[in-house]
């Protein structure tokens, strides 16, 4: 087993995956991925009964989180909120007690159906991306890690069979970057999409 | 003491019709039967429905019995011995262990206080030191039959008040003994042959007093619950009476003979079994013939009643029982006060114990074969306790009425004290499917009291901590003694349709506030369950099933998510097609035979599963929402 710098946990909650062409080949791309952990929670749990133990020694075996999933209605399905809402207790993962998760790292991986002209003022969205992702951002930092800007793969609905795979390739050299820690974290700007960079 | 050697002559000599025994008992049920639903009716109580049935049949009103009624009552003290024993059973060693207190302290200061301030009256009349001592022995004593019997009935023994007057009735109970002990030497005739018989073999008796105690308390531990299971094995259920009351007679004989009260003995072996697994199947056994003996006591009581010497001195006697109850009240509420009972549980404490009890008719006859009281004297002291006996109830409800809801306004806070500690669920079968509803509900500190008949079972289980007693659910005694007035829920997980219905039945039908929850072995036995009234029922296989169905669809391939909905959905859908076919039964009732039905119904079912498959959840489907989304880009371009 090689050791990498960061171990990654990526947190995939995609509801109806039977539907889904998008995030299927994202997960493809790294779920086998070593030094990664894929894990499925609407797989793990169907029933909503999240193991909060189990979920936070997890969290505590990686250096990086990242939540992967289809963006809806401005935000993640519920499983993911549900997730954060149990997982993420007081004096754990916040409050004067709660520092589990300092310094680790946090990354949004999403897919959308709008393209970026949707994703600005006058749009059809009306905000950004970043702008609509503000409450994770404030989740990740409120627990004292370092977020990261979202990874989006957009127009998810009409993307071409070929982009697709551009994109899925991409996600993976972007979670390799992170793993082997050539990201360089203090060249990244304040705002956009990290897909440019990574 | 009470004498066990008339109880047993009685249940066998008696047998013999010519001696008038069927008569005699035909006259004794009839009056209970007759006078017991008619005086709760009036808001009396069952006791004073037995004593006025007493009076009724008397030698003063009907004439029905007569002399007899003296041996009836010492038969009928052994009511009061098996009423020990029950209470016992209640006890758990531990809650005695807490009670010691109120017990030496409370009991031993109105036994003592009682005796002097009585001593000191009777002297103050003329008695002589010796018969004022002896008077106020056996005054001290209040009447345990008549007060746990009265508590009971209204629920208040597990109250402050009742608590306390349990405690002081136990002590008084023990103080008998040494009090039979000191009343030959009040005689000033100290070489009398009573007080040899009790003096000489002082060192020996105590050997066998211990040896006694000991054995009951070890036999209790270790030889009665294999004993039991041997006895649960056979499945036959009058030998489980049987070996209960060879159980409570036996060891009221062995205390008996060593010179130890009865009563006593009894309430140490109830004590003792407390703990056991059969605790709730031995009370719901004795229960019906404590009931009965301690009904014809009462009966006694109300015979025995001499109404010629009341009509003779009817001030007289009037003086002395108003005097007696005066007296025992304010000692009473005064020591109620000291041990800070606190105000309406010391008002029921105060009137509960303020009459004589019935060692002093045992107390009263030995003092006068020892020579210490004159006839003269124990004749109206006897009338009176017994009169005061029959104000018992009256107090009571004085009580009840007037003073309680006076001091429920002033202090209503007070009432937290009585919560009990009965558990809230009753879980009635502990097999394959109670046992798991019933470490769910263990695991999440929901008490539970387990009822299960079969005893190998019931061993492993308890081995592993939990509390699961032996005995049949469907008996109204067992729900009873196992808390169903006071429980919230009846969880009934028998593994027989035929049981479980009985069960929810008599549950229903008994205990009318009690929640039953049932486990139903098919849809048949569910609709059984719905017309025995119970309130909840769940199909014992469904789940389960639905479950495996869940891994079966994630093995095909399906998403785990979406299996676990279609899981639930379909539960719906089973739920709903039930619903159905419940309503096209009763509807059809007149028409269909049962096999006719039962083909209707499969059809019916086919029919609704066709339904449920027409309507599959759209969720996260987005081919909507893409084709849209392709139109207006082609537009676009």
């Amino acid at each position: 087993m090689p050791e990498f710098d960061r171990k990654i946990l990526v947190l995939f909650a995609h509801p109806g995956l039977e539907n889904s062409r998008c995030n299927q080949a994202l997960k493809e791309a790294v779920c086998e991925m070593s030094g990664v952990t894929f894990h499925d929670l609407y797989a793990v749990y169907p029933d909503f009964a999240i193991n909060v133990k189990a979920e936070q020694t997890l969290l505590t075996d990686h250096d990086a989180v990242i939540f992967q999933f289809p963006f809806y209605w401005y935000s993640t399905p519920a499983i993911l909120k549900e997730w954060q809402d149990l997982v993420l207790e007081h004096g754990w993962a916040y409050g004067q007690e709660g520092n589990q998760l300092q310094g680790k790292l946090f990354g949004v991986v999403t897919t959308s159906g709008g393209g970026p002209e949707a994703y600005q003022r006058g749009g059809y969205n009306h905000y950004t991306m970043n702008e609509l992702l503000h409450p994770l951002e404030r989740t990740a930092i409120l627990c004292g890690m370092r977020w990261l800007l979202p990874f989006a793969v957009q127009h998810a609905l009409t993307i071409e069979d070929h982009e697709l795979v551009e994109a899925a390739k991409h996600y993976r050299r972007y979670l390799e970057a992170i793993r082997d820690d050539t990201l360089d974290l203090n060249a990244l700007p304040e705002s956009g999409l990290i897909n440019t960079f990574a | 003491m009470l004498d066990l050697t008339s109880v047993l002559p009685l249940a066998i000599a008696n047998a013999d019709p010519d001696d008038g025994f069927l008569l005699h008992a035909t006259v004794y049920l009839a009056a209970a039967v007759l006078a017991v639903p008619f005086a709760k009716r009036l808001g009396l109580g069952s006791v004073l429905g037995y004593i006025i049935a007493g009076v009724v049949i008397g030698p003063y009103v009907l004439g029905l019995v007569g002399a007899e009624g003296q041996s009836v009552m010492h038969a009928a003290e052994f009511g009061v011995v098996m009423m020990l024993f029950v209470v016992g059973l209640e006890l758990r060693p531990a809650m005695l262990w807490r009670l010691r207190g109120p017990i030496l302290g409370l009991g031993g200061a109105q036994v003592i206080c009682t005796v002097l301030i009585i001593a000191g009256i009777t002297m103050a009349l003329g008695m002589s030191w010796q018969g004022g001592l002896a008077i106020g022995m056996c005054l001290s004593l209040s009447s345990t039959a008549i007060v746990l019997q009265s508590l009971n009935e209204k629920g208040l023994t597990r109250s402050r008040g009742g608590q306390a007057s349990f405690s002081v009735l136990l002590f008084q109970d023990i103080a008998v003994i040494p009090m039979l002990a000191i009343m030959p030497f009040l005689a000033m005739v100290p070489e009398d042959d009573a007080a040899k018989a009790l003096h000489t073999p002082h060192w020996q008796k105590a050997v066998l007093i211990i040896g006694v105690v000991a054995g009951i308390v070890l036999a209790g531990r270790y030889l009665t619950r294999p004993i039991f299971r041997y006895i649960a094995a056979t499945q036959i259920r009058e030998m489980f009476t049987a070996i209960a009351l060879l159980l409570v007679i036996g060891v009221a004989l062995l205390t008996q003979s060593v010179g130890l009260s009865p009563a006593l003995g009894t309430f140490l072996a109830g004590v003792v079994l407390a703990e056991s697994e059969f605790r709730h199947e031995l009370e719901g056994n004795i229960e019906p013939f404590k009931g009965l003996l301690l009904g014809v006591f009462f009966i006694a009581v109300g015979a025995t009643i001499d109404f010629p010497f009341l009509l003779k001195h009817p001030l007289g006697i009037a003086g002395i029982v108003i005097g007696l109850v005066v007296i025992k009240f304010v000692i009473l509420f005064i020591l109620g006060k000291v041990f800070h009972i606190g105000r309406d549980q010391n008002w029921l404490f105060s009137f509960a114990l303020a009459q004589g009890g019935e060692f002093a008719f045992v107390l009263f006859s030995f003092a006068g074969t020892v020579d210490v009281l004159p006839i003269e004297v124990t004749t109206p002291l006897t009338l009176a306790v017994a009169l005061s006996m029959m104000m018992t109830p009256l107090l009571l409800i004085i009580h009840e009425r007037i003073v309680a809801p006076l001091m429920q306004n002033a202090d209503a806070e007070r009432h937290a004290d009585d919560i009990d500690e009965e558990n809230p669920i009753i879980i009635a079968g502990f097999g394959s499917f109670g046992n798991i509803i019933g470490r769910f509900l263990q695991a999440n500190n929901i008490g539970t009291t387990v009822l299960d008949t079969d005893p190998e079972h019931i061993e492993t289980l308890r081995k592993i901590g939990l509390k699961v007693y032996y005995g049949d659910a469907s008996r109204i005694d067992l729900l009873h003694a196992a808390g169903a007035d006071k429980a919230r829920m009846l969880i009934v997980a028998v593994d027989e349709k035929e049981k479980a219905n009985q069960i929810v039945s008599v549950a229903k039908k008994h205990f009318p506030n009690l929640i039953v929850y049932a486990r139903a072995l098919d849809y048949e036995h569910g609709a059984n369950l719905f017309e025995y009234r119970a309130d909840k029922w769940r199909h014992q296989n469904v789940g389960s099933a639905l479950e495996l169905g869940v891994d079966v669809l994630s093995y095909l391939g399906w998403s785990p998510f979406r299996a676990w909905r279609a899981s639930r959905r379909f539960s719906r859908h089973e739920d709903e097609t039930f619903k159905k076919l419940l309503k096209f039964r009763e509807d059809d009732k007149a028409f269909f035979d049962k096999a006719r039905q039962s083909r209707e119904e499969i059809e019916k079912i086919f029919m609704a599963d066709a339904e449920f498959k027409e309507n599959p959840d759209h969720a996260w489907d987005n081919t909507s929402l893409k084709e849209e989304v392709s139109s207006q880009q082609e537009e676009q371009a």
